[in-house]
């Protein structure tokens, strides 16, 4: 579980989030949403660690970001798994190495280890024919897989996606939205996906944080959202007229 | 105000390169693939380079000595010196700055576009260490280069010479004429200096680079702009300081 509280972030005096207070839980998909520049992103590089919050506490599973050690920091960052929005797949290396990277580089386990560790997880997201292909020769769904196959390798405990099914096709979007669902409820872990895609809200919105101009203006699930009354989140989720039209 | 912040960055770079290492393996894995890429694989147009413009340098020289007065053993002389102390070093590192130069700074600038490297720091790994370290230790290597350099140049004046009618004998004696070791330290020295220029410029515009694949490019060519002019900044410091 992750809590927020009070999280203020500004870039050159402006203001990006502002009295951002919320809960992350653990075993569900919890999914920030809102509108292009609206501080998703921001606030999840600063539940990364990527961005230090200006003021305000992350707490993880009980450990205050406030009295982290730089030992701490490193520990909690390596309990992180992240899919990025482009995948962020090492160009020279193929499926398997890039799966079992960071077993390489932060573990001291056997070869035969890691081997049927990143294997595990490749099969488990059903890639086991691509093993030993480049990214380059993937398609973006399949990228998107290894990514997450990657991420999940060191069992996390905090699972961060950003816009996950960004430049997808919206079935291979959704075989992926389900994907994370089922590892985030198998693995029980606090599951943090960043998105704008209404089908993913739908679909897999567990926990919702809607945001608008740095500010947390909505808090529910996927059922609440199509019923909510708040004038931005009906703005967000019946943005197109055919909806709106729909919806009455 | 930007400059002076960027001189900072740049130290900081290099410092943070050099702490909180990767496994030992990884290191080293890395570092024979950083030799082959930037070290081994310029050793190809090196040579072509060389070989021709220390060929060039001899005609040059055979046209400035034409006075009968005049050995033909200073052309000779006069090639081994140049190739030595001026054309191997330093040309040569210019060229490299467009080449490796350029290379390192669109591989870790695609790197930082694509979310690589944000990828490498949440895994809680020293992206610097594991990119640019390994470049640094590889570029030790690159005083093999010049030597390679230093010999084609000096062979490419010698066949041009045969071939412009300049007895070989005169040149290879030219070529041993007042031999001081000193100049090939100082050009030795000029180089491993520049192997770190080569190696950290580069990296520091391509690590800290913003935008998209457009802006890769413009990174590259920003990072040979720098670099040339840093080494031949510090080609003359050097100069001044060990042979003036």
């Amino acid at each position: 579980m992750i809590e927020v509280k009070n999280i203020y972030k500004s870039f050159e005096k402006s203001g990006v989030l502002s009295e951002i207070n919320t809960t992350f839980y653990r075993g569900k998909t919890n999914l920030i949403i809102g509108q292009s520049g609206s501080g998703k992103t921001v606030l999840l590089k600063c539940l990364l660690g990527l961005y230090e919050a200006d003021s305000g506490e992350i707490i993880y599973d009980g450990l205050s970001s406030k009295d982290m050690s730089s030992d701490d920091k490193l520990n909690i960052s390596r309990e992180m798994g992240m899919v990025f929005q482009g995948s962020a797949l090492f160009d020279s290396m193929n499926v398997l190495e890039n799966v079992r990277f960071p077993l390489d580089m932060l573990t001291n386990i056997k070869e035969s280890e890691k081997y049927s560790r990143a294997m595990k997880c490749i099969e488990r997201v059903n890639l086991i024919n691509a093993t030993n292909k480049l990214p380059s020769e993937l398609s973006g769904g399949m990228q998107k897989r290894v990514a997450i196959a990657r991420a999940i390798v060191m069992n996390p405990k905090y699972l961060f996606c950003d816009e996950p099914n960004s430049g997808l096709d919206p079935k291979t979007a959704i075989v992926i939205d389900q994907l994370i669902q089922e590892i985030t409820r198998e693995y029980n872990i606090t599951t943090i996906i960043n998105s704008h895609d209404m089908n993913s809200v739908i679909e897999i919105g567990e926990n919702i944080i809607f945001l608008k101009e740095g500010y947390k203006i909505w808090q529910g699930t996927n059922k609440e959202i199509l019923k909510s009354k708040n004038k931005e989140v009906e703005d967000f989720v019946y943005s197109s007229e055919l909806l709106k039209k729909l919806r009455q | 105000m930007n400059f002076l912040q960027d001189i900072g960055k740049y130290f900081l770079m290099i410092k943070t390169s050099f702490v909180k290492s990767c496994k030992r393996e990884i290191i080293y894995k890395q570092v024979f693939k950083e030799i082959n890429d930037l070290v081994l694989d310029s050793i190809q147009i090196v040579s072509i380079l060389s070989f021709f413009i220390g060929g060039v340098v001899s005609i040059q020289m055979a046209l400035s000595l034409e006075n009968p007065l005049l050995s033909k053993t200073l052309i000779g002389y006069a090639t081994r010196e140049s190739v030595i102390l001026e054309f191997a070093p330093t040309f040569i590192s210019i060229i490299m700055a467009g080449k490796v130069g350029s290379y390192i700074t669109s591989s870790i600038g695609t790197m930082r576009v694509t979310e690589q490297i944000d990828a490498l720091e949440v895994m809680g790994i020293n992206s610097l260490n594991y990119l640019v370290f390994p470049k640094i230790i590889a570029m030790l290597f690159y005083p093999f280069v010049i030597t390679i350099s230093m010999f084609l140049g000096i062979i490419g004046g010698l066949l041009a010479m045969t071939l412009t009618g300049v007895p070989s004998e005169a040149y290879i004696q030219g070529i041993q004429m007042d031999f001081d070791s000193y100049h090939v330290t100082y050009a030795y020295i000029k180089t491993l200096v520049f192997s770190f220029v080569l190696a950290t410029v580069p990296s520091f515009h391509g690590y800290y680079m913003k935008g998209g694949a457009l802006d890769v490019g413009k990174a590259s060519t920003k990072s040979f702009y720098w670099t040339s002019i840093i080494i031949i900044i510090l080609n003359y410091i050097i100069t001044q300081l060990l042979l003036a």
